[in-house]
């Protein structure tokens, strides 16, 4: 019996809720129990977005996370703000191409990406959200890379599907960041 | 097994609601609903049903009034205030007698308010919003596979009892994603003897209508009409117990409300306190014989609402007041954490009697 409640947070239009529904369907998928909910209204139009994806082997109770056992942040703004709600022991993954603040924390594992730079890097500028994910895949045992194409594709319009080859790009180069 | 998929709240509700074969849809936008219009702007016309974003929300219940007068599976959906703008067609609807499905993905109140979650138009729903006397019945889900299951069942309730059905649901569960299959999906279907479908100059005219202005005529309709609400009293109450079998304290809560609600009790009977959980589903009817017979049991309750206290009315009255009831709240679009919730249980297992 396992839960895990992972928090994303970002600038609206940095892929953040995007992100969040490629985990909520790689659990799904993986045949677990998830729930997804974003933040919405204003301050999705540039303000900070934020999702929150808890995966779980029982029925999700509340969707609503306030301590997370992972917290992903692309921006200084959600770092500070959320840095203290996770529980001990828990991962914090750090786009640090955008956020230049370490983790004070010592009772959290903390990893820094350079997902932005990377995305660029790798010629896909908007998918350093994937960039992202494929480094939270890689140290998280409850999901797999197995399968994260067919969770692409899921998430893809058929008429984009181009998008999938560069999303699998950006989860690549995220994955294999040591 | 049907397939799981992801879906928003909002998106099962226009969903299901084609299944349940609605083929009208007359609405107007206002967060946090408009997926329910945009899913149906984008499925109808291409099933041969009818999309239209009405000039404002007056227009678009009293588009609903006419295509139930028709005899057509039709809905409207809102937010809170568009559902205020909405009432006077509810109650005409209600005083003719006619079907309607309405759904109202709630937000902070009053007044414009805010678009977070709330829960604060309990009242609203249901002891009236319009005027007269008259019920609608109220089913609050609490995930995204009961937006759709009760979906189905309001169409199903209001078809049965000619009246109208609404889904008393909150932003959070509107926007948030859940796998759910359609599986459970049972379609019944009514005849409509009385819908306004042309005589073909082969019967009498039908006549649907709310004004009676002859006193007695009209006394005998609500009269008539409150028979009809007793039986759905009887028939239709629908509520999930959560380790109540040896409780000593009674949380009630529905929605999104009761899901936070659930982590608590878990939290709680973990510590080892003797605690559980009624969640209503149908608000009204309420359930209130279960919550009776819970007072029989449990020493005191504790009402999780985000508002300022509306459904604890119907608690303290179901259970006669034998037992104190407090309140576990937040408003204005905030959501109790389950720490709040569990220290209002703490609480509450001192007090009682």
């Amino acid at each position: 019996m396992k839960t895990t409640q992972i928090l994303i947070a970002g600038f609206g239009g940095q892929g953040i809720l995007f992100a969040g529904k490629f985990l909520a369907y790689k659990g799904l998928l993986e045949d677990l129990q998830v729930s997804w909910l974003p933040s919405y209204g204003p301050e999705m139009r540039g303000g900070t977005a934020n999702c929150n994806v808890i995966l779980s082997d029982d029925p999700v109770g509340s969707p609503i996370i306030t301590d997370p056992d992972v917290l992903i942040v692309m921006n200084l703004p959600s770092l500070q703000k959320y840095v203290d709600s996770v529980v001990p022991g828990g991962q914090i993954y750090v786009d640090s191409t955008l956020i230049s603040e370490k983790v004070a924390r010592t009772d959290v594992e903390v990893y820094y990406i350079p997902a932005t730079q990377m995305a660029n890097d790798a010629g896909v500028p908007t998918l350093a959200n994937m960039v992202m994910m494929g480094h939270v895949l890689k140290n998280n045992p409850e999901l797999t890379f197995d399968g994260t194409e067919a969770t692409v594709a899921k998430l893809v319009p058929p008429s984009k599907a181009q998008l999938v080859e560069l999303n699998m790009k950006a989860l690549q180069a995220g994955r294999d960041y040591q | 097994m049907a397939e799981r998929v992801l879906m928003k709240g909002n998106e099962a509700i226009a969903e299901a609601a084609i299944r349940a074969g609605c083929r009208h849809y007359f609405g107007y936008p206002i967060t946090p609903q408009t997926e329910i219009a945009a899913y149906m702007a984008k499925k109808m016309p291409k099933i041969g049903g009818v999309f239209l974003q009405a000039e404002s929300e007056i227009a678009s219940i009293n588009m609903v009034y006419g295509a139930a007068a028709a005899g057509m599976r039709v809905m409207t959906s809102s937010s809170s205030p568009g559902i205020s703008l909405k009432s006077e067609g509810l109650s005409y609807i209600a005083g003719s007698d006619v079907p309607a499905f309405v759904v109202n993905v709630q937000r902070g109140g009053p007044g414009l308010g805010g678009i977070q979650p709330s829960q604060s138009d309990y009242f609203q729903a249901t002891k009236g919003g319009g005027h007269g006397d008259y019920r609608m019945i109220v089913l609050a889900p609490a995930s995204v596979q009961e937006m759709a299951s009760l979906t189905v069942k309001g169409f199903n309730l209001a078809d049965k009892y000619l009246m109208t059905a609404m889904i008393l649901a909150d932003g959070t569960i509107g926007q948030m994603m859940e796998p759910i299959t359609f599986e459970d999906v049972e379609v019944e279907s009514y005849d409509k003897p009385w819908a306004l479908t042309g005589t073909k100059l082969r019967r009498k005219h039908n006549i649907v209508n709310s004004l009676y202005l002859k006193p007695d005529e009209l006394e005998r309709k609500n009269f008539e009409r409150y028979e009809r609400y007793r039986t759905v009293e009887e028939n239709e109450v629908m509520y999930e117990e959560y380790m109540m079998e040896d409780a000593e304290v009674c949380v009630v809560a529905f929605g999104i409300a009761s899901r936070v609600a659930k982590n608590a009790v878990a939290q709680a009977r973990s510590e080892g306190v003797r605690v559980g959980l009624i969640r209503p589903i149908t608000l009204w009817p309420f359930p209130s014989k279960v919550l009776r017979q819970a007072a029989e049991k449990v020493k005191s309750f504790v009402c999780v609402e985000l508002n300022m206290g509306q459904m604890i009315e119907d608690v303290r009255l179901a259970i006669e007041c034998t037992r104190p009831v407090s309140l576990c709240n937040r408003t204005g679009g905030m959501i109790p954490s389950p720490d709040q919730v569990l220290a209002s249980i703490r609480e509450a297992q001192k007090g009682g009697n």
